[in-house]
């Protein structure tokens, strides 16, 4: 590597310089930006799943078109990311590969189930709600084509998460069963989406490097303290309370403190434990071989015809 | 390439929309189709669920000739040197309208 093109880099992007696809870049940056996009590319696809499981099942039209509208734009979100990872010169049948491989990992919040109605809101509340935690910075991203994508996706992502609220409030402010099953989702999604944001600060290796790249504008558990914060007070709204005896304010710092998050159980997850990591993925393999002939299909009469036309003009 | 042997990718596309009458095609991002038409329809369900456009093009991504970053410098060297081709290189008294 040349360390003269690595110091214009570095000083460039510390500059607040933006990368384009062509341009040069170390290796190991887009090796991490290949490996991030497209995880997130893959989250927005199982991340399809658990909340697809209720389109047949919801409990109006009207929650059924918004659920589907939302579950379409997850479908649309993992294309756009995509589409980025793949101007980095990373193909788009070895992303799906990876994915179908276990090679890749997606986001482990979705190998959790989806047992009620109430589950399928609490994640547009909650997961969505941390993801845009998580996305809005990535909107300054110094690599163009994902941030240009974040832009899109966060835009289109305040629909999901205020979806949710109004989903979770229809609940707790119905009979004491809606509400019960409002408290169930809770109860069920509110440590799996804090652990959402990754491991601890200092247990996160690839951290420093990501920041000084400007990939990551804030560490993990800065962005998780700012959801904790916007979802306390979100909860409290809903008359819910958060399953967390430990949690209290801190007067000295004005942030709502957890009590300790179990990183055992995320790892574990991660690692392939969780509830739902086989079926995600098995449901995955099978939508991707089910479709293998309709892929086949379209490129043999997309081949033919060109070859008639090419025919046609000789 | 670890895909299928049996299984093409399907060729990428470049997607520009015309947010609205008046206003020039953008760039918004590629997709993979199998043919031009496909690759019209796609991009409408992908890029433009909210109303984003009233016109689409798809061109092949293989059909895009770039300039080369390398060679941005000297390539662009031209209109970096001139500038007197802009409206501020030049004094004019303060009291003269419509300037």
């Amino acid at each position: 590597m040349d360390s003269k093109q690595l110091e214009a880099f570095d000083s460039h992007v510390a500059g607040e310089g933006k990368v384009e696809p062509k341009d040069w870049m170390p290796d190991n940056y887009r090796q991490t930006l290949i490996r991030q996009i497209s995880q997130h590319a893959h989250s927005e696809i199982i991340g399809m799943q658990p909340e697809g499981n209720w389109i047949s099942r919801a409990p109006s039209l009207r929650r059924k078109m918004i659920l589907l509208a939302k579950v379409q734009d997850e479908a649309g979100h993992g294309l756009y990311l995509y589409s980025a990872a793949e101007t980095l010169g990373v193909s788009r049948g070895e992303m799906d590969q990876a994915l179908l491989s276990g090679k890749a990992k997606y986001s482990s919040i979705f190998n959790y189930p989806t047992l009620t109605w109430a589950d399928a809101v609490a994640i547009g509340w909650l997961v969505d709600g941390a993801a845009i935690t998580n996305q809005i910075p990535l909107c300054r991203c110094s690599y163009g084509p994902y941030a240009r994508a974040m832009v899109r996706v966060c835009k289109e992502e305040a629909f999901h998460q205020r979806q949710g609220f109004e989903g979770m409030m229809a609940l707790a402010k119905g009979t004491s069963e809606q509400k019960a099953m409002a408290q169930g989702a809770l109860d069920r999604w509110w440590w799996p989406s804090i652990a959402m944001f990754g491991p601890p600060d200092d247990d996160s290796p690839h951290s420093a490097q990501s920041m000084a790249w400007k990939i990551k504008r804030f560490s993990n558990d800065e962005l998780r303290q700012k959801f904790i914060d916007m979802a306390v007070i979100q909860a409290q709204a809903l008359g819910l309370e958060i399953p967390d005896p430990d949690l209290k304010l801190n007067e000295e710092t004005g942030h709502w403190q957890t009590g300790p998050i179990d990183w055992d159980e995320f790892w574990a997850v991660v690692k392939g434990k969780g509830p739902c990591n086989r079926q995600r993925m098995t449901h995955r393999r099978k939508a991707h071989d089910e479709g293998a002939w309709v892929r086949e299909a379209a490129m043999a009469f997309a081949n033919k015809q060109q070859q008639k036309s090419e025919k046609a003009a000789a | 390439m670890s895909q299928d042997q049996t299984e093409q990718e399907w060729p990428l596309f470049e997607v520009f929309i015309r947010s609205k009458q008046g206003v020039s095609h953008v760039h918004a991002g590629s997709l993979h189709a199998a043919d031009a038409r496909m690759a019209l329809e796609n991009a409408r369900d992908v890029y433009t669920r909210r109303n984003e456009g009233c016109s689409l093009w798809v061109v092949p991504s293989a059909a895009v000739t770039a300039s080369s970053p390398e060679e941005k410098g000297a390539f662009f060297e031209p209109s970096e040197s001139k500038i007197y081709r802009h409206p501020t290189f030049y004094d004019v008294p303060d009291d003269v309208e419509c300037l």
